[in-house]
């Protein structure tokens, strides 16, 4: 489920988290980002992840991780409201059943989230759909369409519009790709690969 | 100290080999939570490994209901089974006893050595019988904690168990928050639930309406309630295994080849099950008075009860890490009473580590070989030995 990108991404938000910040993140994985997290900024972390052996490498990772899968978990009842400085999911919300759920919870029992997920709109997805007529396969998207878990994928334009709609504020966007970075962030949702947003609820709504 | 000879041949390479066990006499009175007071006690444990120079490297098991002292490693060379969580302990095990000081000490209440109603009250020279008092987790934590004292550890690495084991453990971080760095819940609850106190008072009636039980004085009338005994384990044993495993087991299996409408034995299961309560009953000699007591303190077992029933509010002073641990197939203590605990540690603020293990055995499941729960139990294990020899 988790691309290439991973590292990238990490450097890239790395100055969204508070120091010594309580940090929760959503399909963990091997605890790489918490742990990550926990050298640069001394969070105080947790991971949800499914996968056992995933679990045994957070361990091995020194990462506190919770077994849960995120598509039936009530994350308010788990933990509460406010109870983390941040909610992070990379790569995961595509694959969830309901994407939306899983950000409003992300914004209820953190004050704010981060977001990271391929861009079903980058400009090489968009030539594979019209000139190959074939579902776009990438190092952002490594899947064929019959074994792919993101069953949820969707465009920077797509979330954005979900943000407006559930009154969430986003307070800042950031994107990687292959192109140059001024191009990329002049025309992000055609030519970022990958976005990383910074959201919290909004106000007033 | 160490009792274990690890090089004996006729044992795994990996087995603690042969162990022996030890006992500490506490010459003193011990108060109790129900308000009686023992006037000494003593306790039988046995350890394995060796405590490192500032001992910082001792483990603490408990056991659980019918548990022992003799957690791993053989009495002798002829012990046809080992410690009850051989699989678990030893050299290169999750619980690795190369690096690791691990000590297994029986409850008191229970009937394997330390003080129990089996064992002789001072007052009367007469065995305790129904007389002993009744036991809780709490009382249990201050006799470990002068066993800790004695052997010169003011601070486990870890404190484990399973089951009532398991709620030791959260009872020895409520009460001596100071006095463990982890605590290794496994297939555990932060109380019994209704349900659950059912079925231990169904095998409590089961031996104290056993003709021979005598108002538990059945020493002194030299005779034994095995009938009650071997029905609640029979109930207990079935509670424990799941009910895909059962089936796979057994299904409807007949004992010989049709029925004979008749109340002999004609399931496999029957038989099975009597079996298990028949070994329990006569084989393994397990005292009625203590079965009793045992499921008592399971009952009792509640710390959120002094905080107005809010478990958050009772785990607040913790100061161990925690690694919590259920199985899938586990209906006595379910996979969501092990939530419960790690959601109230989450919300309390305490750094804790939660896995659901894949398994049909059912509440024994925590006892059994499984790759996936060796994996993740060597992990956490390792965590911990590489905060002490870090």
């Amino acid at each position: 489920m988790k691309a290439h990108h991973l590292k990238a991404e990490f450097d890239l938000l790395l100055d969204w988290i508070p120091q010594g910040a309580r940090v929760l993140d959503l399909g963990c994985g091997n605890g790489e980002l918490l742990a990550y997290l926990n050298t640069h900024k001394r969070v105080k972390g947790v991971g949800l992840e499914m996968d056992a052996l995933a679990i045994v490498g957070s361990i091995n990772n020194g990462v506190d991780v919770i077994q849960a899968d995120l598509n039936s978990s009530n994350l308010v009842e788990l933990f509460g409201e406010n109870a983390f400085d941040v909610v992070l999911t990379t790569q995961t919300v595509q694959a969830m059943q309901r994407p939306d759920q899983l950000i409003d919870s992300m914004i209820t029992v953190g004050k704010r989230a981060i977001v990271t997920f391929p861009n079903f709109g980058y400009w090489r997805n968009r030539l594979q759909m019209i000139f190959e007529g074939k579902m776009p396969v990438s190092e952002a998207l490594p899947h064929q369409w019959y074994d792919t878990p993101n069953t949820h994928l969707c465009t920077f334009s797509d979330f954005e519009q979900l943000c407006t709609d559930k009154n969430i504020s986003i307070i800042e966007q950031r994107v990687l790709g292959k192109e140059l970075g001024f191009v990329a962030q002049l025309v992000p949702n055609l030519f970022g690969e990958v976005a990383l947003y910074h959201i919290e609820k909004g106000f007033g709504g | 100290m160490t009792t274990a000879s690890p090089n004996n041949h006729s044992f795994p390479d990996n087995s603690v080999g042969i162990v022996v066990p030890q006992t500490f006499v506490i010459n003193e009175p011990l108060d109790l939570v129900c308000g009686a007071t023992l006037p000494n006690y003593q306790l039988v444990y046995e350890t394995y490994g060796a405590l490192n120079s500032d001992a910082s490297n001792a483990v603490l098991i408990c056991h659980a209901l019918s548990g022992d002292h003799h957690a791993a490693g053989y009495h002798s060379t002829t012990d046809a089974t080992p410690g009850w969580w051989d699989h678990y302990i030893g050299p290169n095990k999750a619980i690795d006893t190369n690096r690791f000081f691990v000590v297994g000490v029986n409850n008191i209440g229970s009937c394997r050595g330390s003080t129990g109603p089996a064992s002789i009250n001072p007052d009367t020279q007469q065995a305790y019988g129904p007389d002993f008092p009744m036991v809780t987790c709490r009382d249990w934590v201050v006799t470990q904690a002068k066993l800790a004292d004695m052997l010169g550890i003011s601070q486990w690495a870890a404190i484990v168990g399973g089951s009532l084991g398991g709620m030791q453990v959260q009872q020895w971080a409520i009460d001596l928050p100071h006095r463990l760095r982890h605590a290794v819940i496994i297939a555990s609850a932060p109380k019994l639930s209704a349900q659950n106190i059912a079925f231990n008072e169904v095998a409590r009636q089961a031996i104290m309406k056993d003709p021979d039980f005598h108002g538990g004085r059945f020493l002194a009338h030299d005779t034994l309630p095995k009938q009650g005994l071997m029905l609640a384990r029979m109930l207990g044993h079935l509670t424990y295994l799941s009910d895909d495993l059962m089936g796979s087991k057994f299904g409807r299996e007949l004992r010989t080849g049709s029925l004979k409408y008749n109340y002999e034995v004609e399931f496999q299961v029957e038989s099975y099950l009597r079996y298990q309560g028949e070994k329990f009953a006569t084989k393994m000699n397990f005292d009625a008075n203590a079965y009793l007591l045992m499921t008592k303190a399971l009952d009792y077992f509640d710390p959120a009860s002094e905080h107005g029933d809010d478990l958050v509010a009772a785990l607040s002073h913790i100061q161990a890490e925690s690694l919590v641990v259920s199985f899938t197939s586990d209906w006595r203590f379910s996979p969501a009473r092990s939530l419960e605990i790690t959601r109230a540690l989450v919300q309390a603020g305490k750094r804790v580590t939660y896995t659901e293990v894949e398994s049909e055995h059912g509440h024994d499941a925590f006892l059994l070989p499984n790759s996936y729960y060796e994996q993740l139990f060597s992990a956490y294990m390792n965590r911990i030995a590489a905060e002490f020899s870090a």
